[in-house]
């Protein structure tokens, strides 16, 4: 007798997305389980960014089909897409709100029962709290990515989208997110990360892609060189 | 030479050959309104006018339907060629409404000495005119053809529904502040030769907005393929 | 139903926090009406034309400028940081933020309008009396309606190259009914004429407002979705 399986947290067969007649996406399939990250590589144009915004479900696919829990988010049923959480350049603040306010908004947005107890929460985990009543626009680098963590968290996603996270952060940053990340897949999540230096995450990650030309051109476990991988990276790339 | 180039071509040619069908419907149109028609006695020859003002109001009215109806048609199917039709159409419609905003005015100031009347058909095309102006300029200012196209669709059904709206508008108006009696061959009573120039008059202005319409719709999807194969990696 | 509205007022509310912390929009819009008020009373020609007999259109010609440069806020404040990203990845039914911005821009329209009357009222030597509340009525009435159309145009003309110069374009045509309208019922307002008079026109704004309210948030939701 077979063990029943639970579909993957995040789930997607044949997406394809084009911009008039230019194909950025040609078909792409992907699965992430619970305590899973996919790390994707690719060079620019090769449709990275296209493709979390597909899965954060704010592009439509031309075609294919995105599943969450196997299931599909719609128009009347917006539901599913609670479970998605999405780190990008874009912090998604207002500047003239302070962090406390914006996650309050964000709170209420997401329908969560306590917003401020939500809010105090997020930005003690992020180290926020002192600043909690500064106007973001008054905020440093460092402490606006932390915001956009805090945000990002607030709502406890399942599945976390990250574009680019690492960049123009210095080394004790890089290695607290990557203390951050280590805990989300510990607490079950299912990540998907984009990016340049996959050094920086390579440990972290359970599964590697790269993304070429719109399709996959190479995608499986991660693989414990990194240099070899890089070699072959550049092969599959440049030649 | 693919599939999608051979049909955009056969468009192309299909309205070319409307179009001059309706070139030639509209010369007849012109000869029969300038030699078969009586003079009609208080505005004298320059009523004629009418025989083309009214049949450009009208098509105008008939591209502007066009745009609303099909606009929904793209919302619901999210077929890119519904999207070029309704923005050829509207490029035919601002073309006849300008037609008509000309010819109405050059035709008060010469049989009623004024430029302009704010009476329901001359303020209905100028604002079916605005309305065309608004849906080409915001058209222009997208690039992305997939935001271009929603934003068109919304804009052209919502002036579907503002046009019962104006319509209202000028009725209440009028009843209101009554215009001074103008003597309209719109009115019931028209012999049947105006009546005959008229309906000719409308048919063949109606085969003219089809033969502009498939011809631009045409030229349009070529346009489409040829900036297709520029990005084609 | 009760979801909805919680979310729309959740973001109207951030939009007023937003605005009265930043207060700019707010304050352009004000001084504009003021200042077309002024420009009104020196064009025209006091022993031609009472002021009573231009009143009505120079009350509603303020009140539509300043609307138009009240409008193209809403929206804007969403292009910082890619805000409406943000809203659009949490699970909320488009149209609820399409509410929500109504019923900010409804807020603001409205301070805009609570300003420039009193003023109208000043320089013009108007009479309200006992004309005030049909007029706050059919201000609140006409104000719905090219409110609800210049919502959903400002969300449109943001993403454009000249969003200032595009919005005007779009949305004056669908100004107009409601513009003629109240001004047409605040004439008769003013003059004392009774309510039998302005039945036709107090109900196309009335079928105006349930008209476009109804069809912006049918269509909203194709402005944002990519």
């Amino acid at each position: 007798m077979t063990e029943p399986v639970d579909p993957p947290l995040l789930s997607a067969r044949g997406l394809v997305r084009a911009f008039g007649a230019l194909q950025v996406l040609r078909g792409v399939d992907l699965d992430v389980r619970a305590g899973e990250m996919l790390a994707v590589a690719g060079p620019n144009g090769a449709g990275k960014t296209t493709l979390l915004r597909l899965l954060a479900g704010l592009m439509r696919p031309s075609a294919g089909e995105v599943r969450i829990r196997g299931q599909r988010p719609t128009r009347d049923d917006p539901g599913p897409r609670r479970a998605i959480g999405l780190l990008s350049h874009h912090t998604f603040l207002y500047d003239d709100l302070t962090p406390a306010e914006n996650l309050h908004f964000t709170a209420r947005l997401y329908g969560l029962t306590d917003p401020a107890g939500a809010t105090r929460a997020a930005l003690e985990e992020v180290g926020l709290t002192a600043r909690a009543d500064t106007p973001v626009r008054h905020l440093s680098r460092g402490l606006l990515q932390r915001a956009a963590i805090a945000r990002a968290l607030l709502h406890q996603p399942d599945i976390l989208l990250l574009d680019e996270p690492f960049t123009g952060l210095d080394a004790p940053s890089a290695d607290r997110f990557r203390a951050l990340l280590a805990a989300q897949l510990a607490r079950g999540r299912a990540l998907v990360l984009v990016s340049h230096h996959l050094a920086e995450a390579w440990d972290l990650a359970t599964h590697v892609a790269v993304l070429s030309g719109g399709r996959w051109a190479l995608e499986g476990s991660r693989p414990s060189d990194l240099a070899a991988f890089h070699a072959r990276y550049a092969e599959l790339v440049h030649g | 030479m693919t599939p999608e180039l051979l049909a955009a071509r056969r468009i192309v040619r299909r309205g070319q050959v409307l179009t001059v069908l309706g070139l030639l419907a509209a010369a007849a149109v012109y000869v029969i309104a300038i030699y078969f028609t009586p003079v009609e006695v208080r505005q004298g020859p320059a009523q004629k006018i009418f025989y083309v003002h009214a049949p450009a109001a009208w098509g105008a009215l008939v591209a502007f339907a066009v745009v609303g109806l099909v606009s929904i048609l793209y919302l619901w199917l999210q077929d890119e060629r519904l999207d070029l039709f309704a923005a050829s159409s509207a490029e035919v419609g601002i073309a006849f409404s300008l037609v008509m905003l000309t010819t109405g005015p050059i035709w008060g100031k010469t049989v009623w000495g004024t430029w302009w009347t704010w009476d329901a058909r001359l303020t209905l095309t100028l604002f079916l005119f605005f309305l065309f102006v608004g849906y080409l300029a915001l058209r222009a200012a997208v690039q992305d053809h997939g935001e271009r196209a929603r934003f068109s669709a919304v804009v052209g059904i919502m002036g579907l529904v503002l046009v019962p709206f104006i319509h209202l508008s000028v009725y209440l108006f009028r009843t209101l502040h009554p215009q001074p009696v103008l003597l309209k061959p719109s009115a019931p009573s028209m012999p049947p030769e105006m009546l005959r120039a008229l309906l000719s008059g409308m048919a063949a202005f109606t085969v003219l907005y089809i033969g502009f319409v498939v011809l631009r719709y045409g030229l349009a999807r070529l346009d489409n393929l040829r900036e297709g194969a520029g990005d084609a990696v | 139903m009760a979801e909805f509205l919680r979310i729309a007022f959740a973001i109207a509310a951030k939009d007023i926090r937003l605005e009265l912390r930043s207060r700019t929009a707010l304050l352009s819009a004000i001084v504009f009406s003021a200042l077309v008020l002024v420009v009104f009373n020196f064009a025209r020609d006091p022993t031609a034309l009472a002021a009573v007999d231009l009143a009505p259109s120079v009350l509603w010609v303020t009140f539509a400028f300043g609307a138009v440069i009240a409008l193209n806020r809403a929206f804007y404040v969403e292009r910082e940081n890619a805000a409406l990203d943000g809203i659009l990845l949490a699970p909320v039914p488009r149209s609820a933020l399409y509410v929500g911005k109504l019923f900010a821009n409804l807020a603001f329209v409205g301070v805009v309008e609570a300003v420039a009357l009193p003023l109208f009222v000043l320089f013009f030597n108007v009479d309200l009396g006992h004309a005030l509340p049909g007029v706050l009525g059919v201000t609140a009435l006409a104000t719905v309606g090219f409110v609800a159309v210049g919502t959903i145009f400002s969300a449109m003309v943001v993403r454009t190259r000249f969003a200032e110069l595009m919005l005007p374009v779009l949305l004056l045509p669908f100004m107009v009914p409601p513009l003629v309208g109240a001004v047409q019922v605040t004439a008769k307002l003013l003059a004392g004429r009774p309510l039998s008079e302005m039945m036709g026109w107090l109900r196309l704004l009335t079928l105006y407002d349930i008209g476009f309210v109804t069809l912006c948030i049918l269509v909203f939701p194709a402005v944002v979705d990519e």
